[in-house]
């Protein structure tokens, strides 16, 4: 953290702030290999039509529960189906959910954990009420019974982690910047005559904003997880809809004579979250306003 | 100790509110719980309407919440629809299988999370720090489900170290590193930066200026300032696990409340699913007010503030 870690001959900056982001972003190994990773996934999942070794539907009887080989890179499933084919389109649902259901709960949750931190008082108090009483369930609880309210399927499933993120980013967002709040670089700002949305916007936002793309990036592995979770237990995706945690959950029976059928669909989840967690963790060092000087 | 009478008596209205927006979803929920319970089994229109008014379900939704309600304030939770079992007698008896996993899970969790993090925060950008962090991430990266049937089909099929099912204490291994393996990432993130954060600190370099041995500083004066943050996240946490681990109940066939919700929502289980929140909501606010306690306990400012 301290000044130990500056390197004594720097390179030359690339001339505009993006590029130096990026630059800072991406010369690191592990951002850099999840990014690769992540986005051979994505473009695997969108291609995944023309590249698939068969369709992710077609049965293949005579070939059912048969071991990885040449022919079927992850073996097959209780129908036959290829399952290297099968995961590779099942990016398209995993990915996209994903990412859909984080930009609904971090802005909504975002918002309401800002306002309760420098409202303050008897606000702030119901609002963390309301909050602990949400947070009071599982996530997974809550999802599950908004799924049941809207019904079973992977649209209700995206609404539902969204919800059930809220009270999550609310608190902790809450939490970071009741602490900033208290920094003497507010005090300072308000003995100044600054408005309460100046204080919001130019103090409070700012030195939250890190706290917040920590939380964002590690919800969308957590979102990912959550709408697999989800279709695990059958509430999701439906068979034969090539979904990561259908697919898992239909492995489980045959552990023990197929165990492909449940390693490889559980490694292609892995390796995604995996992969956007190692991102948002560089991006968070990059963002992280007290780690300028870290490389 | 006016606070914390009063933090404990916040309970109350927090149930209530709870409650009442709990029953409100589950009228949501579509479906009638009498056809629920049958699954399926023929029965003549004259049973289910029986069995309705028996459940009290033919009365009118405000009626129902006004009666529920009155009932709860005597103390009497109702029986289940399904077991037609008291549910507080079910609650009792998923109770220890739930609080063993949740115990089991934060002591792997917490363990792992506070050596890698404090391995990690020490020294902030060497490989250690990246070795610590990339394994706190592959932890969180983990799917539970997929981590539980893993360490099932390895530990319990391949090498048949320890039992897959059952209640012994071996049985709990594989579910605690399930559970653990999942929050020790937050742990360790979290102790790592707030580990950074003290580390750079006035009174961190005053202990070194008085040339303090480097454990004693870390141990005494950084990771004590340091875990408030941890301290929170070991609330939530425990809150939550306390409540059941759906998943990994799941994947292991534990018995645990986690199940029990999830089957009491998917089958309209009112007064079962209302006996869960209250002792959801009640666990989650007493955990709390222990978290403040431990506050006081572990930071003196946090004590001198409330005075």
């Amino acid at each position: 953290m301290s000044g130990a870690n500056a390197l004594p001959t720097r390179r030359p900056a690339p001339r505009s702030p993006a590029a130096r982001f990026l630059r800072r972003l991406f010369l690191h190994p592990g951002a850099l290999a999840g990014t690769i990773v992540f986005s051979a996934l994505v473009i695997a999942a969108i291609v995944a039509p023309f590249v698939a070794p068969y369709d992710w539907n077609e049965t293949d009887v005579g070939m059912r529960l048969s071991a990885p080989s040449a022919d079927h890179f992850f073996g097959t499933d209780l129908h036959g189906r290829d399952l290297f084919s099968r995961i590779i389109a099942g990016g398209r649902y995993s990915i996209a959910l994903g990412i859909a259901t984080v930009v609904l709960s971090v802005v909504v949750g975002g918002l309401i954990g800002i306002a309760l931190a420098f409202a303050g008082g008897k606000v702030d108090a119901w609002g963390c009420r309301a909050l602990d009483v949400l947070l009071g369930f599982p996530a997974i609880v809550l999802a599950i019974m908004i799924v049941s309210v809207l019904g079973v399927g992977l649209v209700n499933v995206v609404i539902a982690v969204a919800i059930a993120g809220v009270p999550r980013f609310a608190r902790v967002v809450r939490g970071a910047a009741l602490v900033v709040r208290e920094q003497l670089y507010v005090e300072a700002a308000r003995a100044l005559g600054a408005s309460d949305l100046r204080i919001m916007l130019r103090h409070l936002l700012p030195n939250v904003m890190p706290t917040v793309v920590v939380l964002a990036t590690l919800d969308l592995g957590n979102a990912i997880l959550s709408t697999a979770t989800l279709s695990f237990l059958g509430l999701g995706a439906q068979p034969p809809t090539p979904e990561w945690g259908a697919m898992l959950s239909g492995g489980r029976e045959y552990m023990r004579y197929a165990p492909w059928m449940m390693i490889f669909p559980g490694l292609a989840l892995f390796l995604v979250v995996m992969s956007v967690n190692l991102i948002g963790d560089r991006l968070s060092q990059v963002l992280d306003p007290k780690a300028k000087d870290r490389t | 100790m006016g606070f914390f009478l009063r933090r404990i008596l916040s309970v109350f209205p927090v149930i209530a509110f709870t409650w009442t927006l709990v029953f409100a979803v589950m009228q949501m929920i579509p479906g009638d719980p009498v056809n629920l319970m049958l699954a399926g089994v023929p029965a003549s229109e004259e049973v289910r309407q029986r069995e309705r008014e028996r459940l009290g379900l033919d009365r009118p939704v405000v009626e129902r919440y006004v009666t529920f309600l009155a009932r709860a304030a005597q103390g009497d939770l109702g029986d289940s629809f399904r077991s037609r079992r008291p549910v507080t007698e079910m609650i009792v008896e998923q109770m220890w299988p739930t609080i063993e996993l949740a115990l089991g899970g934060l002591v792997v969790g917490l363990t792992v999370g506070i050596v890698l993090g404090v391995l990690a925060g020490i020294r902030p950008n060497s490989w250690v720090d990246s070795l610590c962090m990339m394994l706190a991430l592959t932890g969180v990266s983990l799917p539970s489900f997929w981590i539980g049937m893993m360490l099932i089909y390895i530990f319990g099929a391949l090498l048949m170290w320890v039992p897959i099912t059952g209640s012994g204490f071996d049985a709990l291994i594989l579910p605690s590193i399930t559970v653990g393996l999942f929050i020790a990432g937050g742990f360790a993130r979290l102790v790592r930066s707030s580990i950074i954060e003290v580390m750079g600190q006035d009174y961190i370099r005053t202990a070194r200026a008085k040339g303090l041995p480097p454990a004693k500083i870390v141990l005494k004066h950084a990771l004590r300032n340091a875990m408030i943050p941890p301290v929170t996240l070991l609330g939530i946490q425990f809150a939550l696990l306390i409540g059941g681990a759906v998943v990994t109940e799941n994947v292991f066939a534990r018995p645990g409340l986690g199940t029990m919700l999830v089957d009491a929502v998917l089958t309209k289980d009112m007064p079962l699913v209302q006996a869960l929140v209250v002792y959801k909501t009640a666990a989650y606010v007493i955990i709390n007010v222990c978290i403040d306690l431990i506050y006081g306990a572990i930071d003196p400012r946090v004590r001198m503030e409330r005075a």
